[in-house]
C-alpha cells in the first residue's frame, strides 16, 4: 500500500472532503473512477458500508466483513435497481398477494400469515450476479462491484412450495414471477419483475424469509418478506416481495428476457429453466465457485513470525471441498483448515497459520474446489455483463 | 509509522460520514447541465465517474440508448448526442 494512498484515504474521510479519496483496501484492479467515487457511508441501521450509488441505494459490505461464515445485518450489502425503494411507513399496509392464471385461487398473506405457516431455516449465501464485476478485465459497464456485493445469512420464514400450495398450482404452470414493493422512478421503466421455474420455486430449499439473523430484515434488505433462492444469485431473490404469479406463460420482460443472461452452456447450472433459454443466452442462475480472503487485508503489515489467513468459499450448493492459499504468489499451495460446515450454499470458513516467512513483500492467493470437483479459473470467463467473476483474489502484503 | 497507518485504516471503517453527498461532482464542459438534468431523473450521478474511464465511444452510446430503449429516459436525440458526447469527452477511455 501505498503510505499517500491511506493518508488521502483518511483524510478524505475525516473532512467529508469531495476531493478524490481512495480508502486503502480497495483493489488496484477497480475502475480508477470507481476508487474514486466509492467511499464508507453509514445508513440507518448499518455500519458503514462502501457506497457506490445512493439513488438506488448501492452499498457493499467491507471485505473485512467475511472473516466469518455469517454476515451480520448491520454489515450485509444493499443492492437496489430502481430508486423508487420503499421506507417502512410504505410497508405498514404490506401483504403478500398470489394469484395468476395457473393459480387456483387469490390468497392473501399478511406477516401473521406467513408466521402461521410451517417454518424453516436455511443458511445460504446471498451474491450479487455482479459481484466482482469492477474488477474484470476488461472492465465492462454496470455497478462496479468489488468483492463485498455478497453476505451469507440464516434465513427463516415458510417454504414458497407452502405458500404456492394454498393458492392451488394447475398442471399448466411452468413459471412462478415475482415481485415486490420497490418500483421505476417513471411509468417508462420497466418494473423489476422475475420468475422461477417451477424446479426451483417447489424445492426444499426455497423460502420466503421473514427472518435474518434471528432478526427481522432490515429494510433494505427487504424488509418485511423476502424471496431466497439458495444457490442461485440474488437477482432472484425479489426484496419486499408483495405478489407471485402462478403463471402457465413464460414472463417477458427486460428484467428476463435482456438483463441477467450469460452465453449459453458457458457456465454450470443445476435446474434448467428452458422456458427462458433461447439459442445464444440463458438466464444467469447458478453461483460460481469462489473464495475471498478476508484478513490480512491488501497491504497491511503482517509480522513475519506468522500471521494467519482468514476468509470463506463457497458455491451453487454442493458444498467445499477444499481451499488453497498460496503465499508466494502462485509457485506453491497449502491447504487451508475448514471450519465446520453450516450448510451446502453457506459460506464455509477457513483458516491457515503461515509459519514463519521472509521480510519483504509476499502476494497471497487463495482458490477453492467444490464437492463437485468444480474450481476457481485462471481467467475470467468473459461475457457482456460482467457475471462469474470467480478468478482466484490476489492481494500483497508486507511482511516486516 | 506504517503499522500505525495501517491500524488508522481499521479504526477509519468504524467512522461515519453523512449519506447522500456527491462525491466527486461532474467534470465542467459543453453539455453537463444536460447531463445532470437527463441522468438524474432516474439515478444519482455517481454511475458516470464510476463507470470511468474505461468505456469506448461505441460502449457509452450504446448506454445512452439502453436508457432511452429500456427504461424510457426521457432524452431526445439532440439532447443523447450532447449526453454521449460529453461522457465521451470526460468519462471515455483515454485515447490510446
Amino acid at each position: 500500500m501505498r503510505r499517500r494512498d491511506v493518508m488521502i484515504g483518511l483524510g478524505g474521510l475525516a473532512t467529508h472532503n469531495a476531493t478524490a479519496a481512495t480508502l486503502p483496501w480497495l483493489s488496484p484492479d477497480l475502475p480508477d473512477g470507481t476508487r474514486a467515487e466509492a467511499h464508507l457511508v453509514q445508513t440507518p441501521g448499518k455500519q458503514p458500508l462502501i457506497q457506490l450509488s445512493d439513488r438506488p441505494p448501492n452499498l457493499e459490505s467491507p471485505i473485512q466483513a467475511f472473516r466469518a461464515a455469517i454476515t451480520p445485518n448491520d454489515q450485509f450489502y444493499v443492492r437496489y435497481h430502481l430508486a423508487g425503494v420503499p421506507d417502512m411507513k410504505a410497508l405498514d399496509s404490506w401483504k403478500l398477494t398470489v394469484d395468476g392464471d395457473a393459480a387456483e385461487r387469490t390468497i392473501t398473506y399478511t406477516q401473521q400469515d406467513l408466521n402461521d405457516l410451517p417454518q424453516t431455516e436455511v443458511i445460504a449465501v446471498c451474491q450479487c450476479s455482479g459481484n466482482r464485476r469492477g474488477l474484470c478485465e476488461p472492465h465492462v459497464p454496470g455497478v462496479q462491484w468489488g468483492f463485498g456485493a455478497m453476505g451469507c445469512a440464516s434465513w427463516h420464514g415458510p417454504r414458497l412450495r407452502d405458500v404456492l400450495t394454498r393458492a392451488g398450482i394447475k398442471g399448466e404452470a411452468v413459471e412462478i414471477w415475482v415481485n415486490g414493493a420497490d418500483h421505476p422512478v417513471i411509468n417508462a421503466t420497466p418494473a423489476f419483475h422475475k420468475c422461477l421455474p417451477l424446479s426451483k420455486a417447489l424445492a426444499d430449499e426455497t423460502i420466503v424469509a421473514t427472518s435474518m439473523n434471528g432478526s427481522p430484515l432490515p429494510l433494505w434488505n427487504g424488509f418485511p418478506a423476502r424471496l431466497v433462492v439458495p444457490g442461485w444469485t440474488s437477482t432472484y431473490w425479489m426484496k419486499h416481495l408483495t405478489n407471485i404469479t402462478v403463471s402457465s406463460k413464460p414472463l417477458d420482460n427486460f428484467w428476463m428476457k435482456k438483463a441477467y443472461r450469460v452465453p449459453a452452456g458457458m457456465f454450470p447450472v443445476g435446474k434448467p429453466f428452458p422456458t427462458q433459454d433461447d439459442t445464444a443466452t440463458w438466464p444467469i442462475t447458478d453461483i460460481m465457485v469462489n473464495s475471498v480472503i478476508a484478513t490480512p487485508i491488501a497491504g497491511e503489515e503482517v509480522e513475519r513470525s506468522g500471521f494467519t489467513v482468514r476468509g470463506v468459499a463457497w458455491d451453487r450448493g454442493h458444498g467445499i471441498l477444499r481451499v488453497e492459499i498460496s503465499l508466494d504468489g502462485g509457485g506453491s499451495w497449502q491447504d487451508a483448515l475448514l471450519d465446520r460446515d453450516l450448510s451446502p450454499f453457506a459460506f464455509r470458513a477457513f483458516r491457515l497459520d503461515t509459519g514463519p516467512l521472509p521480510r519483504g513483500t509476499a502476494e497471497l492467493r487463495v482458490r477453492a474446489t467444490s464437492n463437485n470437483r468444480e474450481s476457481q479459473p485462471d481467467a475470467w470467463k468473459v461475457n457482456p455483463a460482467g457475471y462469474h467473476n470467480n478468478v482466484p483474489q490476489r492481494l500483497t502484503v508486507k511482511v516486516v | 509509522m506504517l503499522m500505525r497507518i495501517a491500524r488508522l485504516s481499521l479504526i477509519a471503517c468504524c467512522m461515519t460520514v453523512p449519506a447522500m453527498a456527491q462525491r466527486v461532482p461532474l467534470a465542467a464542459g459543453p453539455g453537463k447541465d444536460v447531463v445532470e438534468g437527463g441522468c438524474s431523473t432516474c439515478h444519482s450521478l455517481s454511475y458516470i465517474p464510476m463507470n470511468s474511464r474505461f468505456m469506448s465511444p461505441e460502449t457509452w452510446k450504446a448506454e445512452v440508448t439502453k436508457m432511452r430503449a429500456a427504461f424510457g429516459a426521457p432524452i431526445d436525440d439532440d439532447a443523447a448526442n450532447q449526453i454521449i458526447t460529453y461522457l465521451v469527452a470526460h468519462y471515455g477511455a483515454p485515447a490510446k
